[in-house]
């Protein structure tokens, strides 16, 4: 497989983040494969620790993906309507190689979320699967490890990081 | 003790059927010092679950009511929890959130002690007298007590306390109800959920078993649920709240989801049903059909006061709490399971907790949201008629899982021990 350069990886992941700080959620959940994970671990997690036998903050299948997204659209879904002002920066993007069909890379990301007066800090690494579809990229996985010591105060991650 | 508390916080008339809260409860310091007096300092605390050290040499560090301690198992295979300070100058002798040590060093002045807290080696010890040395004074400092009910460990930092089972009293029942979910040991799985609020601690108490706000805090839950979890079992949300004395206080219902232990949904598939059909008969097998069908069909929110939540829902979360602040508190949650499961339950357990618990799932967000906002909404509490919280539902009625019970019966024994020690200190 060829890989892709990574400034084709950094305009595909800046899409991605412009789609979520739009709230275009459902543009950005076109962007997923219908087999795709999308995983949170808990902060005090080994960075190989996997959702079957260890407690993750979140680990979404597509479908549960999927309902989140139509969560994240209602506005009795209280925690976000009124919506947060969110703005998600993607750096230090490394095209990794390839494991199967997926091609690995990885990223580092500050996600600043605002409501009610506070600005709370979501940071840390991504892990990306990727997958060619035709002549663009599409995501089959997306880890988000947290450089945290748990969501204080942050409390919680009702947007998507 | 600082507290101007000789004003009435709860206000309870049985015949006109109120039961109220005076907001100030919620964002007052002086009651916020006062309950760290009364009620944390004098109260049977959660530590963690016996498992969570289960190797000789195993410990964790853990934070419990503003304490700094060290839980570990030594190498007799004893449970303790010190104060993790060394007594020399008070250095953390344990810098690790966990894992196994026979020793503990002070990196200070490198002082060393032993798993059972005693100290093995003082540099420079010819420079101290015969009498320090034998006066055991370069020993870690135990909690005042330390003791494990069924796995679950608690430390009380009153010396004078009652003994574990007397404060657990009629609580007992309902941990057990958890405990016996299997004939082997239970396991916290790995992975700590910590988060904060930005709210009054008491909020989380009220909401932890607050069966009311469901239809509309979790509307997008419920909403999920209908649409997908729960087609084929339209199981109607329904039960009763009891006080069980002590302030500690549980809800038993049934409801339209699946339990891993062991209430099967449609979305499982019949090798879902197999292993709950499975773990059903074993409990009937255990404990006769009618204490298996409660553990298995019957959901139990319970309450040990003043700080430890056992959801035994969709899975089982065990939660702790402590305010930093009068509108802040910190969290802590973990998941409990049989340590023998299969990994296909192991699954489908995490995938369940995760779906409503935590704050990534559908549910526990949305509580956060409605928790801050009552503190914001507190800031009006200096106006007439808004400082005062309203907690009467079902007064004077046999109590529906949606009443309000649970919550007067904690508030009660708040408010004895908050006037109590503030009676004491006029």
């Amino acid at each position: 497989m060829n890989l892709p350069t990574r400034s084709e990886v950094e305009d595909f992941l800046f899409l991605e983040a412009d789609l979520l700080d739009n709230w275009q959620l459902k543009d950005w959940l076109a962007l997923y494969t219908q087999d795709a994970v999308y995983q949170v671990p808990s902060t005090d997690l080994a960075k190989t620790a996997e959702p079957d036998n260890s407690l993750f903050y979140i680990a979404d299948d597509y479908a549960r993906l999927e309902q989140r997204v139509i969560r994240l659209g209602k506005k009795t879904m209280w925690s976000e309507y009124p919506r947060s002002k969110t703005r998600h920066l993607v750096t230090n993007v490394r095209v990794l190689g390839t494991s199967g069909d997926d091609i690995l890379v990885r990223a580092a990301f500050a996600v600043y979320r605002t409501k009610w007066g506070n600005t709370d800090i979501y940071v840390g690494s991504y892990e990306y699967g990727l997958r060619r579809d035709g002549a663009g990229l599409k995501i089959s996985k997306k880890r988000c490890n947290l450089d945290l010591d748990g969501l204080r105060p942050q409390g919680r991650v009702s947007i998507l990081l | 003790m600082g507290t101007s508390n000789q004003d009435v916080l709860i206000a309870e008339d049985e015949k006109l059927g109120l039961f109220q809260v005076a907001r100030k409860a919620f964002t007052d310091s002086t009651i916020m010092d006062a309950e760290y007096d009364a009620i944390f300092n004098k109260c049977w605390l959660y530590i963690g679950h016996e498992s969570e050290v289960a190797k000789k040499g195993d410990f964790v560090r853990r934070l419990v009511a503003k304490r700094n301690l060290i839980f570990n198992r030594d190498t007799s295979g004893t449970l303790n929890a010190f104060f993790n300070t060394c007594p020399h100058r008070g250095a953390e002798v344990c810098r690790e959130p966990k894992g196994n040590a026979k020793h503990f060093q002070c990196f200070y002045h490198g002082w060393i002690f032993s798993a059972e807290g005693k100290l093995k080696s003082l540099p420079g010890a010819d420079r101290y007298s015969g009498d320090f040395k034998n006066q055991d004074r370069g020993n870690l400092v135990p909690v005042p007590r330390f003791a494990n009910y069924r796995g679950l460990c608690f430390v009380n930092f009153d010396v004078g306390a009652c003994t574990l089972e007397e404060y657990l009293g009629n609580a007992k029942e309902y941990l057990d109800l958890v405990v016996d979910q299997s004939a082997e040991a239970m396991t916290i799985i790995s992975g700590q959920q910590d988060y904060a609020i930005r709210a009054n601690w008491k909020l989380l108490v009220e909401n932890s078993n607050d069966g009311y706000h469901a239809a509309t805090t979790h509307a997008t839950y419920l909403d999920y649920l209908a649409n997908t979890r729960a087609i084929g079992n339209e199981v109607a949300l329904k039960g009763i709240g009891k006080e069980l004395g002590g302030g500690h206080a549980v809800l038993e219902y049934t409801a339209p989801w699946g339990r891993p232990i062991a209430n099967w949904i449609p979305p499982w598939g019949e090798e879902g049903r197999k292993e709950m059909d499975a773990i059903h008969a074993k409990l009937v097998e255990l404990h006769g059909q009618e204490k298996a069908d409660r553990i298995c069909f019957k959901n139990r929110n319970l309450l040990i006061f003043p700080n430890l939540v056992i959801n035994d829902i969709m899975a089982l979360t065990f939660r702790t709490f402590y305010p930093a602040a009068p509108n802040y508190m910190s969290v802590t949650g973990w998941a409990l399971a049989p340590a023998a499961e299969s990994e296909w339950a192991r699954k489908y357990r995490l995938d369940n907790f995760l779906e409503f618990l935590g704050p990534g799932g559908f549910a526990t967000p949305d509580d956060v949201e409605a928790l801050e906002s009552c503190q914001a909404g507190y800031a009006n509490s200096l106006e007439n008629g808004t400082g005062w919280n309203d907690i009467s539902k079902g007064m004077g009625m046999d109590a529906s899982y949606d009443d309000e019970v649970q919550m007067r019966s904690f508030w009660k024994e708040w408010n004895r021990r908050v006037t109590q020690a503030a009676g004491q200190a006029e």
